[in-house]
Formats: structure tokens, sequence, C-alpha cells
């Protein structure tokens, strides 16, 4: 047997016992040592669970129908048991809150050693050496609570390391970090794989992120099989990713706009290593064509905020004089980092808290003494996830629930859940358990009983956090479709694809502070605003500067534009 | 009736979780009863609804640990007679692990007596027996006093238990439904 | 409610009982509440609570921080004092075997001397606790406390369960927080203008979405708790355990002699849990 091979499938297989279907279906694959593999596909491929068989949670915690063969370092992994995975394969998981089970970041480094027995004295020493390798051994002593979104992430990192384990796992390792972090997040991985040749496995649906750095192989998974096992280069120059439901690299989306071939010697799999020589002129006569769009927002302002400031604790204050003017009919995203005072702005919009200073207005009239309920009737407050606000086990009564706690007659409440099924797509479903539909249906039904209270205003938190390419284009298109029924939208995100395509309009925090109220294109190409709110530049920006293209903005702007009339089309 | 008392990594996360819940609605949701300055502990709804998902050992030690922790943190120190009652009742509230059909999506008339009377059993062992002996025990109170307290007590716990234990559990089983068998209307 | 809230108030300042490691800790409260527990002799609940106060100052806690649980105990013991009187009016006699009368109240109930000095006795034995059990709670790590259950015999499972609750218990409030929140914006009335019959409901708008969100987190935890090796051995070591110092034997010893006479006192002084000043 050959020795580089650290993990191989043969005719592997594997049906989950409450499945119909199997989930992988006959994967052949074989990983070499030190290689750096990226595993993408759409929900419901099989990715995950293709992750699970690796670090032994398949077939050890979740149990169904295992055939073929799956041999990790040459020994088939049904023969061994989760604890010897573990050894092997390290995993580090999407939710870095669930990972964290430690009190502080020093605990849970030391996580697998308790469970070994090491004494407390060698494992000081152990924990201190893998949190050095993260970059984390100053903040041993801090609670998750005063950790970001990549500091916990580090801390599992460490957590798995410490184990000195041959194979690296990461299950979605962006899903959960704003853009900067994210880039951060996958510099880190590839310091790691330089430094340690470990092998390194990446699950993700976001492609372009992932190739931020250098990639071996990407595997291509959709409907439990492999589609595509390739270097990065020759898969985004196919036409694979669309048609299996990957987003392919803006960049790559543009070239193609412009009638560029894409072939694997431009080198396109990462924006670093592109060769545009060949495409420039095109992409210059593409983007020259675009017909410059102005848009001015004629209709009166619906939601205003006025030097408005704000503290929890009368010392610290979280928002800093903001102030802008929304009007009717916008789509707006607000976005900046963690704590940058996001959550809170939503906050004082739905009355959970009031402002110290300055007054927020709907259509010029001021709603500081609104009570909750009232501005609920205004101003609706969609959750990121639906389990926060699902809590009746059938749509209708689900979407029926704000009216009935108004106590509106029965009568007219059918009437009203009716047309807020309609709007939301629903109505097939109305008789349906909630427990039988899918995350973006149930996302729907949550929209839906926010929408049968008939608010003018529709905030939504990450709308489509953790969604694939398929599910964040419904969610948003839906989004669209409600918007042209004169909500204004505004969405709380840090999600760049989501900004550029579909919000004209970006309000940016940081610090409590607006730093920018701007449109997308500018503030994803503003290097002063993308810092400050953890963002990160959008490629388009890189291939116009690439390209030679003055006036990246414009660029940027052009594309959405055109891409925007190509969907209208 | 072995696997009760079988403890897995699941069961510890479970306990984990359930008592932060316990001591949060233990210190904070109390819904006020008709009759002034007294209120049901919805508590002993989630304690009992995680004793029938994953057995008395969760049960009790996460009415134990809920119970500990939310009197030390009012108190400055746990009241021990009550809280070793409250462990009791969580313990025996897990006597309804596997006697139902919630896991597989059922929760109807035979399963909510089933509960029901497993969980007013625990409730009256825990208020009208352990609560007042203890009490005695430990603290030498009287006897007529601890007995009237734990009667109603356990009348309290068991409405409590029973209302928010059964609903959710109907809740619980409405997640359980099985797919595929819906056809849109 | 902000992001960085912690369970306890609990401070790191440096003083000999911070120092002390969570394990002795833990012991001597257990230790001295048991003391207090047993003895019904005022002479040792006070000398207990002498004790227990000066360890208080020792430990630098202030009285602000403390304020709202005396408030609580306080109303807490008065209304047990109330109530214990109208039920059982004898309860001293009973105890003391005799009788002095001071006055005849309305109902045929009597004040006596012996009432007074047993309901006496146990306000001063219910408020001795309370100062050992803050000084317990405001001085030791909350890292350590996992640890010392261990040490002292509890199953190490039982313990991380403990450990699990104090490091999920401020996201379970700051969830509830938001689920309560958007629940208020859809109508929910959680006040007392609910009819009650809608009050169980009504909780419950805010308990399933916590509590089946809490669910799907029980999977991944454990998931990814069983994929670093927890439960593989019959013991686990703590990153947190420190080693035992002078300090800790002195502290042991203290609590322990305090403990041992008042049992002594006890057994050979009073014969009986009781003091009894009325023979």
């Amino acid at each position: 047997m050959d020795e580089r091979v650290v993990i191989e499938f043969q005719d592997f297989s594997f049906q989950y016992f409450s499945q119909a279907e199997p989930t992988l279906n006959r994967i052949n694959l074989k990983i070499y040592r030190g290689e750096k593999i990226l595993i993408v596909g759409p929900s419901g491929s099989g990715k995950s669970t293709l992750g699970h068989c690796l670090n032994g949670l398949i077939p050890f915690a979740y149990k169904g129908d295992m055939r073929g063969s799956l041999k990790i370092n040459g020994v088939e992994t049904r023969e061994q048991n989760i604890f010897k995975l573990s050894k092997m394969v390290g995993t580090v998981l999407q939710d870095t809150d669930a990972q964290f089970v430690g009190l502080t970041a020093g605990e849970d480094i030391a996580f697998a050693l308790e469970n070994d027995n090491v004494p407390t004295a060698e494992m000081r020493e152990r924990v201190k050496k893998a949190a050095a390798m993260v970059d984390m051994q100053n903040l041993l002593g801090s609670s998750p609570f005063e950790l970001s979104g990549g500091q916990k992430q580090r801390v599992s990192l460490a957590g798995v390391m410490i184990d000195d384990v041959d194979i690296l796992l990461f299950d979605e390792p962006l899903a959960n970090l704003d853009p900067a972090t994210g880039k951060a997040a996958i510099e880190i991985i590839d310091e790691l794989h330089k430094k340690s040749q470990k092998t390194i496995i990446i699950i993700e649906h976001r492609l372009e992120d992932a190739l931020h750095r250098g990639i071996d192989r990407v595997i291509l998974i959709n409907d439990g099989r492999i589609i595509a096992d390739k270097n990065p280069h020759d898969l985004v120059s196919s036409p694979l990713l669309t048609e299996n439901g990957i987003r392919e690299p803006l960049y790559v989306t543009a070239l193609k706009y412009a009638g560029v071939k894409v072939a694997s010697d431009m080198r396109p799999g990462h924006i670093a290593t592109l060769q545009v020589d060949r495409a420039r002129e095109a992409l210059a006569a593409w983007y020259n064509a675009i017909p410059l769009e102005r848009r001015e927002y004629a209709k009166p302002s619906v939601l205003k905020m006025e030097n408005v400031s704000f503290s929890y604790d009368g010392l610290r204050p979280v928002l800093n004089d903001i102030n802008f003017d929304i009007r009717e009919g916008e789509m707006v995203s607000i976005v900046g980092r963690n704590g940058a005072g996001k959550s809170t702005l939503s906050k004082l919009l739905c009355g959970f808290e009031k402002e110290d200073r300055g007054a927020i207005f709907y259509k010029g009239e001021n709603i500081r003494e609104k009570s909750i309920k009232e501005r609920a009737e205004i101003i609706g407050l969609v959750m990121q996830n639906p389990n926060q606000m699902i809590s009746k086990p059938m749509i209708r009564d689900e979407v029926a629930l704000g009216l009935r706690l108004r106590n509106i007659p029965e009568e007219q409440i059918t009437g009203r859940v009716e047309k807020a099924l309609n709007i939301c797509g629903l109505s097939p479903f109305k008789d349906w358990p909630i427990s039988a539909l899918s995350f973006g249906q149930k996302k729907r039904v949550t929209i839906a009983s926010i929408l049968a209270l008939e608010p003018k205003i529709l905030i939504l938190d990450e709308p489509t956090a953790g969604q694939d390419f398929r599910h964040y284009t419904e969610i948003m298109e839906f989004l669209v479709e409600i918007n042209k029924l004169d909500v204004t939208i505004i969405l709380i995100t840090h999600d760049m694809h989501l900004m550029l395509e579909y919000t004209p309009r970006a309000i940016v925090l940081s610090g409590g502070r607006m730093i920018a109220d701007t449109t997308a294109s500018m503030a994803l190409t503003d290097s002063r605003v993308i810092e400050e709110a953890n963002l990160k530049e959008t490629s388009l920006f890189q291939l116009s500067r690439l390209s030679g293209i003055e006036g990246g903005a414009r660029f940027v702007q052009g594309f959405i534009d055109y891409e925007r009339r190509l969907k209208a089309r | 009736m072995k696997d009760h008392f079988k403890v897995n990594t699941r069961t510890i996360v479970a306990t984990g979780l359930g008592a932060a819940i316990f001591t949060l609605l233990f210190m904070y949701v109390k819904v006020p009863s008709p009759v002034p300055e007294t209120s049901f502990q919805t508590a002993y709804g989630l304690s009992a609804f995680f004793a029938t998902l994953f057995g008395p050992i969760a049960g009790a030690l996460i009415a134990f640990i809920g119970h500990a922790l939310s009197d030390a943190l009012q108190y400055g120190s746990p009241w021990w007679s009550w809280v070793i009652a409250s462990g009791v009742s969580g313990f025996i509230f897990g006597f309804a692990y596997k006697r139902t059909k919630v896991e597989e999506g059922e929760f109807k008339t035979r399963d909510i007596v089933t509960f029901n009377v497993i969980q007013a059993i625990g409730n009256v062992v825990a208020w009208v027996v352990v609560a007042p002996v203890l009490d005695i025990l430990i603290y030498q109170e009287p006897v007529n006093l601890v007995f009237t307290q734990g009667i109603t007590a356990a009348i309290m716990n068991t409405i409590s238990a029973g209302v928010i234990g059964t609903l959710l559990l109907i809740a619980y089983a409405a997640t359980r439904a099985k797919k595929g068998s819906l056809s849109k209307g | 409610m902000n992001a960085k809230m912690k369970l306890f108030s609990y401070n790191t300042a440096d003083t000999p009982v911070h120092r002390l490691s969570g394990l002795t800790k833990l012991i001597c409260f257990l230790l001295l509440t048991f003391a207090v527990m047993f003895s019904y002799d005022i002479r040792v609940i006070f000398a207990v609570m002498i004790f227990s106060v000066a360890i208080l100052r020792l430990s630098q806690i202030r009285f602000s921080q403390i304020r709202a649980m005396i408030v609580y105990v306080l109303v807490f013991v008065v209304a047990n004092a109330i109530i214990s009187f109208f039920f059982s009016p004898e309860e001293g006699v009973k105890i003391y075997g005799s009788r002095h009368n001071i006055v005849n109240l309305y109902g045929g109930y009597k004040l006596t001397w012996e009432q007074i000095f047993y309901q006496i006795t146990k306000f001063f034995k219910y408020f001795s606790v309370i100062p050992f059990g803050i000084i317990f709670l405001l001085t030791t790590n909350p890292s350590e406390f996992a640890s010392s259950l261990n040490r002292i015999g509890v199953n190490y499972k039982a313990a991380f369960a403990v450990a699990l609750t104090l490091r999920y218990f401020p996201d379970m409030q700051r969830e509830y927080h938001d689920i309560s929140q958007a629940q208020q914006a859809r109508g929910l009335e959680l006040s007392h203008k609910a009819k009650f019959a809608d009050r169980f409901k009504n909780s419950l708008l805010i308990l399933i979405p916590l509590i089946f969100l809490s669910l799907e987190r029980v999977e991944t935890i454990s998931n990814a708790m069983d994929l670093r090796g927890f439960s593989k051995n019959d013991t686990r070591t703590w990153y947190t355990s420190r080693k035992f110092a002078r300090a800790d034997y002195v502290a042991l010893a203290v609590s322990a002699l305090i403990t041992i006479g008042t049992v002594y006192v006890s057994v050979f002084v009073n014969h009986g849990r009781f003091y009894n000043p009325f023979v």
C-alpha cells in the first residue's frame, strides 16, 4: 500500500437510518500526506456527512448503513472508535460557541488533555505552547464572552492541535465570521499548513473566500457523489461550479460577462494568481459599454435617526450620534464588525431600548413614546435563526400569533394570515406542521408572521447566514419581491455579496459611530471603511486594478448594474 | 430499566444546559397565581420535560444543580432540604423516560396520563415527604409548618410541571412528526 | 444586559481567602455550613458568626456586593419567624420542656420565653450560614468549581455538568432576553395584565424557542466533546486544579476544629442539639 496515502475511500456509501436515500454514494477518493484539500458542495450534497465519516461521528454517533471501505492511516475507521480517530483527525467545528466548552480559553485548549488524564503541570506547559501557535497565549484567562468569533475559532484550533493530530478537518470555518476575520482564518490555516506539513481538509461552500490562499485540490460534491476532483484553476474554468449550485468567484463572473473565455492557463483559481493580459481589452470594452445609472430617491422619508446616542451602562457609549434618513421602499444594509452597535441599533428601532439622546422619526413623527407592541406594527424584526421565534407547531397558528395576541377578531385574522402566507409563497403548506419545513421555509414562516402585522419597515438580522448559494438567492429574491410591495427593508449583515447585489445603500458602523452612508460599491472599495468595519475588498475591485481600469468603485457599480439588468431580462 | 441510568456525553450536556435553563427560570420566570404573593415555578415543567427525554440522572441533576445555583445567587447559600427535594422530584420525573412515545412523535392521552401520574408522584414524594422530613432533621422546623408548606408546594409544582411539562412534550412530539407523509393542500 | 455578563460578580482581589485553592474553600464551606446547620446552641452560633464576619472582612467583600442577598435573606427569615410562631407557638415549650409565660395573646396564643429563645436562636442560625456561602461564591474562580467537586468525590461527569451550567448560563440569559423581546414585539404580555389562564401559555411562547434551541445545541456540544475524548476514561484531570499550600492546610484545620468543637458541645455539653438555659 502507498505510504503517502492518509485517507482512502473505496466504493464508500453511507445511508442514515432516518433517510430513504444514501447520503454518500460510491465515493472513491485518496488524500495524500501533507495535502491541502477543499471540499465544496451545496447544502445537502453530503459534504458534512463526508466530514463526519472522517472524524468518526459516523458511525459512532450517527447510525446508519455503511458500505465499502474508508481507511485512515491504513486502518478501517469502523474498526476504531471515536476516541482513537480523534487522535488522528482533529476537527474544528463551525459553531465556535458550541465547541468552546471551557469557562476560559486555557481550559478549553486543555480539554482533550484533561480527558487523557495528563497531569496538571504538564498540561499547563502544553497549553501555553499550543496557544502560542495561534497567537492566543496572552488571552488564556479570557472567558468566551470576552473573545471575538475569530479568537474563539483560534482557541478551537489550539484545542485540537494540542493533541498533535495528523489531519486537521475544518467544517465550514467561514460560516460565523465577518469577511476580514474569515480572510484571517484562511491565512492562519495556510501558515499552519506550511509550518506543520499536516494534512488539511476544509469543508466550505464559500469557494472564493476559501480560495484566498493556495489549495492543492478542490473536491466538488453533489447528491452524495464526487463531481470533480481538480486543482482550483481547472475547476474554476469549468462550468461545473454553477451547474452544481456553487457560486464561482465574482471576478470570474465579471470576466465571463466581458465575453472572456476563462481557461486554466489564466490561472483563475485565485485572484492572486490570475493572469489578465488576454482579457484586458475585453474587460475595458465591456465596462465602458455599461450605461451609468442614476438613482435618486424622491420618495418621502420613512425612518430617520437624528443625533441618536445610547449606552447600556451610562458610561460606555454603544451608539454615538447616529444620523440617517431612510426613504420609503429602500433596501439598505447596516454593516460593521461584531460589537459595532448594529444589533443595538435595531433594538432602539424596535423600542426594546430607548435612546439616551436624539430622536427616531417614523414618517416625520417622533416614536419615542410608542411601546414595543405599537412599534411592531410599524417596524417588524426578523431574528437570525427562525427557531428563535417559532413557538407554535402549526404554520397557520404561528403566523396568526401576533394577531391573536392583539385580540383581533378571528374572522379578520384568517384573511390577514392567508394574505401573509400568500405573499410568502406558503399557501400550499398552510396546514403543515412547521417541523416538516426546510430552514428557508421556516425563515419565510417567521417573515410571514411579522408581515401579518403589516409593518411598513422590516429589519432582518443576517437573513442568509449559513445558507448556500441557491438558498441565499431564494431568500434574497423573495425579499426583493416583498420590497416591491413598498415595504422598506433594512438588513443587518456582514455578507458582502448580499450588500453588493441587493442593497444599493450601505450604512457602516464602527465603534458605535456611523463611518459611512453610501453605496455598497463605494463602501467595499474604500480602504478606510473596509478596515474599520472588518470588511474585505471585493475581488471585483482587485480585478479592475489588475486590468488597469481606473475608478474601481465605478467598475464594481457597473458590474452590479449589468447583473441586475441581466436578471431583470 | 437498566438504560434509565446510562449516562453518555449527550446526557451530561443536556444536564448542564438543562440546569442553566432551570436556574434562569427558577429565578426569573414565575407564573403569578391567583393567590397573591404566590407563583408557579415554571422550572419544574422544564425539569419534568428534560427528565422525560433524558432519564432520571439528568432530571435529578438538573433540578439539584439548578435549584442550588439559584439559591446561592439569590440568598448566598442553598437551602439544602429543598434543593435535595428538588433533586428527588427530578429523579422521579425521570421514570417517564422511555415510557411514552414522545420520541416517535406521539404524545396522546395515554402518554399524557402516564407522564402526569409520574410527575405527580414525584412532586408528592419530594414535597410532602423529603422536604419536610429534611427540614425537621436539618433545621428542626415545626412539624405542622413544614408539612403545610410541603403540601402547598406539592400542589403548586404538580400544576406547574403538569401544565408546562405536558405542553412542552406535546410541542416536542410535533417536531418529531414523520416527514414525507404530508401533501400540499 | 451586555456581552461581558459574568455569572457571579466574582472579583479577583488578592486576599488570603482568594489565594486558597477552590477545593479548600469548598470543603471549608461544607464543614462550616454543617456546623451551623447542626447546632442549635446560640453561643456556638454567635461564635461562628463572628468568625464568618471576620473572614468576610478579610476577603475585602464590600457591602454593596451583597446588599441584595442580605435583603432577600432578611425577608425570608422574618417571614419564616412569623409563620413559625403562628403555626407552632408551643415549639419552644416542647423543645426546652419548661414554660415561662410572658403574655396571653388573642386566640389562645401564648408568648413564652422558650418560644422567643427558640426563634431568636433560629434567626441567627439561618443568618450565620449566609456569610460562608457569600465568601465561597465571591472568592472562588468558577473555573475551579468543577475540579473541586470532582476531588471531593463527586463523579467527574456530574462535576462537568456543573461546569457546563456555569459556562452556558450567560448564553441562556442572553438568548432568553432576545427571544422575550422579539415575542413582546409580536404582542406578548408578560405582566399581571394577562388573564391567569393565558399566563402559562404566554410563558411557553418564550420557553419553547429557548428550550428547543438548547436541544439543538445539546447535539452539537456533545459532538464537540466526543471528538475531544470526553468520557473516554474513568477519571480525568483538571487544568485548573491547584496544589495545596500551607494556608490551605491551616484553613482546613481551622474549619475542622470548629466543626468538631460544635459537635463536641452538642454531644458532651448540651447532650443534644439545643442549648437549654431554662434548666
